[in-house]
């Protein structure tokens, strides 16, 4: 909220600097935006006064001029503009000023020949405006030697706050005046409006349907008024906060909207079919609204309609066929009270930001709805003429007065300040709590009028399912512990929050607990994994657009934002791969096509919390680093089974129980993927090359192999302490064969079938070749496997190591239908 | 010495000099001492010299034969060192080629961040909790004391999902990571600290805006925990993350529907050039409180017997900070360049006694 300094003084009697009254004002919470001081710039700048303007004796275009700047003596000035003369009173820049509308810092010259101590100044040379057909020509009754700004009105600097959503009573001058006399920064002036008399009896009346909606409503005629603009002290005001002049009648609304944070509606009684005005639902009435836009009002919107139909948004917006100009002689002024949540509601509903509608959701002192009609009248009469009517309503003052208790420990209990008893019931005090009972631990206030966010009768909003004892017991102790929190807050927040000691925390012992639990250190070390193995780790949007993600699956409509922020991030990603794709496209576009990446981060199935996984994902995208040892070559779908691999080792995962099936998801290449498999059922990872459709797709011209470890099914590691280690005394022994198997065999059934060939003897199997070409018949490969037989008890006999080989050939060729080379 | 064994003695130490490898050199040595050799045809032929002559003579030859072992020996130890020299020249290679490719890879800022902060606050205490993206409108909003006309809700931007039949309201990406205080009151058993890292999500793109950013959560409720243990327990993090003991810290009223009171944290630091600590400006980097009795309420913690603290901080915004980070954008673009060098090596993680 903006006001000028000069509009403050109004409320708050004090000898603050505008320093000290900012620096508060951030303090207590009405937290500082900026000052706009326009005066700052133009400090320098004296009215003066041209003694004489004479023709340069140089210079056709010029004029030498002799100025009285109020100092005594006359100064030499070399004037270009066209309009100055003898007798004129101009506005005065000396050297040494910086001049803002064309950035120069002003020095004595000479100008052909006469000396020029000085400047006059134009309206566009100080930065107020584009008028630059000469020096400013100022009345002759300005008198000379007076700071410009402070002649004309500028020297008043422009506060701006920010009010957070609980203050609806700091959006108003008068509000935060009460705040800062409370903190210390001068006195509260008194206010009471004297009553306006009741001339005659209201033409027009109000009648409520729902009290609910709409509990106390005022209005009041004043009939004779002659319209028109504002003085200049009221349009000075509302253009320094940023609003247009209307109008007078229009005029004196906004101000007490801003002056008292009292909105108020002025409707051209002679425009409205009365005798009556009713607050009633919308029945899908449409009418046109003083922003000139047309609303239809729904039966969840309170409106104000007469005779002819609906003619005003109660609370939010009036209507533009009942609105006052120039022609209205006659003005009924509406003063009311709204649910605060229906006017929130109809508000967004419409998408309508008015100031009215940001008082009224926030809640506006249900009390002063009397003065703030007799304040208006009087002005409306001030400044327009005319009398006033008897003031009508429907409804009455609202019960609004409640209690609130602080026991003085709760000051230090909660807040961790101890603050004397005395300055904190003085606090509240100056706050406008009057207090009720008070003894030596605790005092009991009542709450003012316009504090409607302090011990406010709102409801709870439990847990679904939560235990009705349980239940209860919560619901108690926040009837008995909000209130008191609410003046802890008020007496730390005059008291500053910088004057509570911290405390720093206390921790059980001295080394600490682990911060992780097993998952999330899992989900850490996951991540440390795939940077060592040369990815680098990406943090990708969980958005993507709906036609990208279908790439990697029919996208959800479940998952599909009803309001994404640009049509390509509608649609929450099935798997990070789907956004790592594009990463790895976006990177080949800058000229980087050959990049590893990953990312640790959720895929989407569904909205409910266990339908949302954390995957480890990665991508690897082109050839390999170009190497004078190691030639180049295309990333393949082992590449991404080793990266996914990797992680599941480093997990702890038994990898030698581990079974690949090829039935991974539809984005990645039939023939080159896997699913990396715990048993049956559980899917540990999936990797493969990515399907040429989903690279067209992407327009990518380079090949991707992709990896997904999914780190929720990975069974939760064990705590067990390690057996003891297996190391034989005899020297192992190491026998190669090479079978050749139809091309349709797997590896992994050749390694398999010679591992089970002979547990007790074979420590291990390698694959070390495979196949493919003319030295062998088509349809066929090779695969030669390396397999260690470990001797535990003696050395083996030449007999032994050939039985041994004979088995393994026997099983290989029996589970595989293969033969020996 | 007679003439034939001094000429024998300088035949062969020709010999051995014209010898340039292992093959000639061994050819010399068989040819003097080898069964044939000339002197052990000398020493076979010394049973048929005079006996008064023999003595004399048998000393002379074992003189030679020592000469010579030694010689050949000594020609043989030159022959292999030579050998061993030319080999090597032979075998150097150019060291300024460049080594096998191994590429490195790392992490990336928002993670490094994210695990120095769970260093700092575990140190005071604190477990990480973690909770789903899309939450449910009560506990990102209802739970937290934001009901549906708040106008608290308006600042959120918040994204909506389609509705769920038979919930009232639809599923929201959260847009802070408050909810999972919520989680944390219904699930864990008090007293307890946690620290939640997250994605957060909220309508607004521009330079200084990204729809997807991460918060960090705090939480800790007790008996007696005041807005002093706040204050305390931010100012430790706040230096201990930023490496600056002296770093000013200003706690200023505010206001959050889930806290109270409420306090906004500003930092010191000069606008001018960025740099933290000194300067005279002040950065609003956080915002926290003491948990709203409403907040504990909802969750079925009677706040009578239990209260504590809540704050939450943006993890780019801290990110951007501590490493002088200009940008917002870049952090979610993946270009490999930004991230090279931006990034952080995975075998140094965030460790206390290695100093974060």
């Amino acid at each position: 909220m903006k006001f000028p300094l000069s509009w403050l003084r109004d409320h708050l009697d004090t000898s603050a600097s505008l320093p000290e009254i900012t620096d508060a004002l951030t303090r207590i919470g009405l937290e500082l935006e900026g000052v706009q001081d326009r005066g700052a710039a133009l400090a320098a700048f004296r009215i003066a006064h041209v003694v004489a303007a004479a023709q340069h004796p140089n210079a056709d275009r010029l004029r030498a001029c002799k100025v009285d700047t109020g100092d005594g003596a006359l100064v030499s000035v070399v004037c270009g503009a066209p309009n100055a003369r003898t007798g004129m009173k101009a506005v005065f820049a000396p050297p040494g000023a910086y001049i803002p509308g064309t950035g120069i810092t002003l020095k004595i010259g000479e100008i052909r020949g006469v000396q020029s101590a000085g400047m006059l100044l134009s309206a566009r040379e100080m930065g107020l405006g584009d008028d630059h057909d000469g020096i400013l020509d100022l009345p002759p009754d300005a008198p000379v030697g007076t700071p410009y700004v402070v002649w004309a009105g500028l020297d008043d600097p422009v506060i701006d706050i920010a009010v957070t959503p609980n203050r609806g009573d700091a959006l108003s001058v008068r509000g935060v005046a009460r705040d800062l006399a409370a903190a210390g920064i001068g006195t509260l002036k008194p206010w009471a409006p004297p009553p306006v008399p009741a001339i005659f009896p209201s033409p027009l009346h109000w009648s409520v349907i729902d009290d609910k909606t709409c509990p106390w409503v005022l209005g009041r005629t004043v009939r004779n008024v002659r319209n028109g603009p504002s003085p200049k002290w009221l349009s000075d005001r509302l253009t320094a906060i940023g609003l247009r002049p209307i109008n007078a009648l229009v005029d004196v609304t906004n101000f007490f909207t801003f002056d008292l944070g009292r909105p108020l509606h002025v409707f051209d009684a002679d425009k409205v079919s009365g005798p009556l005005l009713t607050l009633r639902p919308g029945a899908g009435e449409t009418f046109r609204a003083l922003n000139g836009k047309d609303y239809t009002v729904t039966p969840d919107d309170c409106a104000i309609a007469d005779a002819a139909g609906v003619q005003s948004l109660a609370g939010v917006m009036g209507g533009a066929a009942t609105g006052c100009d120039e022609t209205t002689t006659s003005v009924f002024i509406e003063c009311a009270l709204f649910d605060p949540i229906r006017v929130a509601l109809t508000g967004r509903r419409h998408q309508i930001a008015s100031d009215a509608r940001q008082r009224f959701e926030r809640g506006i002192d249900p009390a002063l709805l009397p003065d703030g009609l007799e304040a208006a009248t009087r002005m409306v009469i001030d400044l327009c003429g005319g009398e006033a009517s008897e003031i009508v309503a429907a409804g009455s003052e609202p019960g609004w007065q409640r209690a609130a208790t602080l026991r003085f420990g709760r000051l230090a209990g909660l807040g961790g300040l101890d603050v004397p008893a005395d300055e904190a019931v003085a606090s509240l005090e100056r706050l406008g709590f009057s207090v009720v009972s008070r003894d030596a631990t605790r005092v009991t206030v009542n709450v003012p009028s316009w504090r409607n966010d302090i011990a406010a009768r709102t409801d709870l909003d439990f847990a679904p399912g939560l235990d009705a004892e349980k239940a209860e017991a919560a619901a108690a102790g926040r009837a008995a512990i909000e209130p008191e929190a609410d003046l802890v807050e008020e007496v730390l927040r005059l008291k500053g929050l910088d004057n509570v000691p911290p405390v720093s925390m206390t921790v059980p012992g001295p080394v600490p607990l682990p911060t992780l639990s097993p998952r999330q250190t899992r989900t850490v070390l996951a991540r440390r994994t795939l940077a060592a193995q040369g990815l680098a780790e990406c943090v990708t949007f969980s958005f993507m657009a709906d036609k990208d993600a279908a790439l990697f699956g029919s996208p959800d409509p479940a998952l599909r934002l009803v309001n994404p922020i640009v049509a390509d991030l509608d649609q929450l990603r099935p798997t990070p791969v789907a956004t790592l794709a594009q990463a790895a496209k976006r990177n080949a576009a800058r000229g980087f096509a050959d990049v590893s990446l990953f990312e640790v981060g959720p895929a989407f199935r569904g909205v409910a919390p266990e339908t949302q996984p954390i995957v480890a994902a990665g991508i690897r995208a082109g050839a390999t680093p170009r190497n004078w040892l190691a030639p180049t070559r295309p990333v393949d779908a082992l590449d991404a089974k080793a990266d996914a691999f990797a992680v599941l080792s480093a997990l702890g995962v038994p990898m030698e129980a581990l079974t690949i099936t090829t039935d991974a998801p539809g984005f990645y290449h039939p023939g080159q993927s896997g699913v990396v498999r715990q048993g049956p059922k559980t899917a540990l990872a999936t990797f493969g090359a990515l399907h040429p459709n989903v690279l067209a797709g992407l327009n990518a011209a380079v090949p991707m192999v992709a990896f997904e470890v999914f780190l929720d099914a990975i069974p939760d590691p064990k705590r067990r302490r390690k057996s003891v280690p297996d190391l034989p005394a005899f020297m192992p022994v190491r026998r190669d064969f090479a079978f050749v198997v139809d091309r349709a065999v797997t590896a992994e059934a050749v390694l398999k079938a010679a591992r089970g060939a002979e547990r007790q003897l074979i420590a291990s199997v390698a694959l070390f070749d495979a196949y493919e070409g003319d030295k062998i018949d088509a349809g066929k490969k090779s695969l030669a496997v390396e397999v260690m037989f470990q001797p535990r008890e003696r050395t083996l006999t030449d007999a032994e190591i050939e039985a041994a080989c004979a088995k393994v050939a026997s099983a290989v060729e029996k589970a595989t239908g293969g033969r020996l080379r | 010495m007679s003439d034939d064994l001094d000429a024998l003695k300088s035949r062969t130490e020709a010999d051995l000099a014209a010898a340039t490898d292992l093959r000639a050199w061994d050819a010399v040595r068989v040819a003097v001492l080898g069964k044939s050799g000339s002197l052990t045809a000398l020493l076979k032929e010394l049973g048929k010299v005079a006996p008064e002559e023999r003595r004399e003579r048998g000393a002379a030859l074992n003189r030679l034969k020592d000469s010579l072992n030694a010689a050949i020996e000594a020609r043989r130890t030159a022959l292999e060192t030579a050998a061993l020299e030319a080999r090597l020249a032979a075998e150097r290679m150019d060291v300024t080629l460049p080594p096998r490719p191994h590429p490195a890879g790392l992490i990336h800022p928002i993670s490094r961040t994210i695990e120095e902060m769970a260093a700092i606050f575990g140190a005071m205490g604190f477990e990480v909790a973690e909770g789903p993206d899309v939450e449910s409108d009560w506990h990102n909003f209802g739970a937290l004391n934001i009901p549906a006309h708040h106008p608290a809700r308006a600042d959120h931007d918040t994204f909506y999902l389609p509705p769920v039949a038979g919930q009232s309201m639809p599923p929201v990406l959260r847009t802070h990571t408050s909810p999972v205080q919520v989680r944390t009151m219904l699930e864990r058993s008090l007293p307890f600290r946690v620290v939640v890292p997250g994605r957060t999500y909220r309508a607004d793109h521009d330079a200084t805006h990204s729809p997807m950013f991460h918060q960090i959560e705090g939480l800790a409720l007790g008996r007696d925990i005041t807005l002093g243990h706040l204050k305390g327990c931010l100012i430790d993090f706040l230096r201990t993350f930023f490496g600056i003991s002296t770093l000013p810290v200003r706690f200023r009223s505010s206001y959050f529907p889930f806290t109270e009171p409420s306090m906004e944290v500003d930092i010191g630091w000069n606008r001018k050039t960025g740099e933290l600590g000194g300067g005279g400006d002040w950065l609003e980097i956080l915002g926290s409180g003491m948990v709203h009795p409403k907040v504990l309420a909802n969750a079925g913690i009677d706040p009578r017997e239990w209260q504590g603290f809540a704050f939450g901080m943006g993890v780019e915004r801290v990110t951007m900070l501590k490493h002088g980070i200009p940008d917002l954008r870049p952090f979610y673009e993946s270009d490999i360049r930004w991230l090279r060098h931006y990034g952080f090596n995975p075998l140094a993680p965030a460790m206390l006694h290695e100093g974060v």
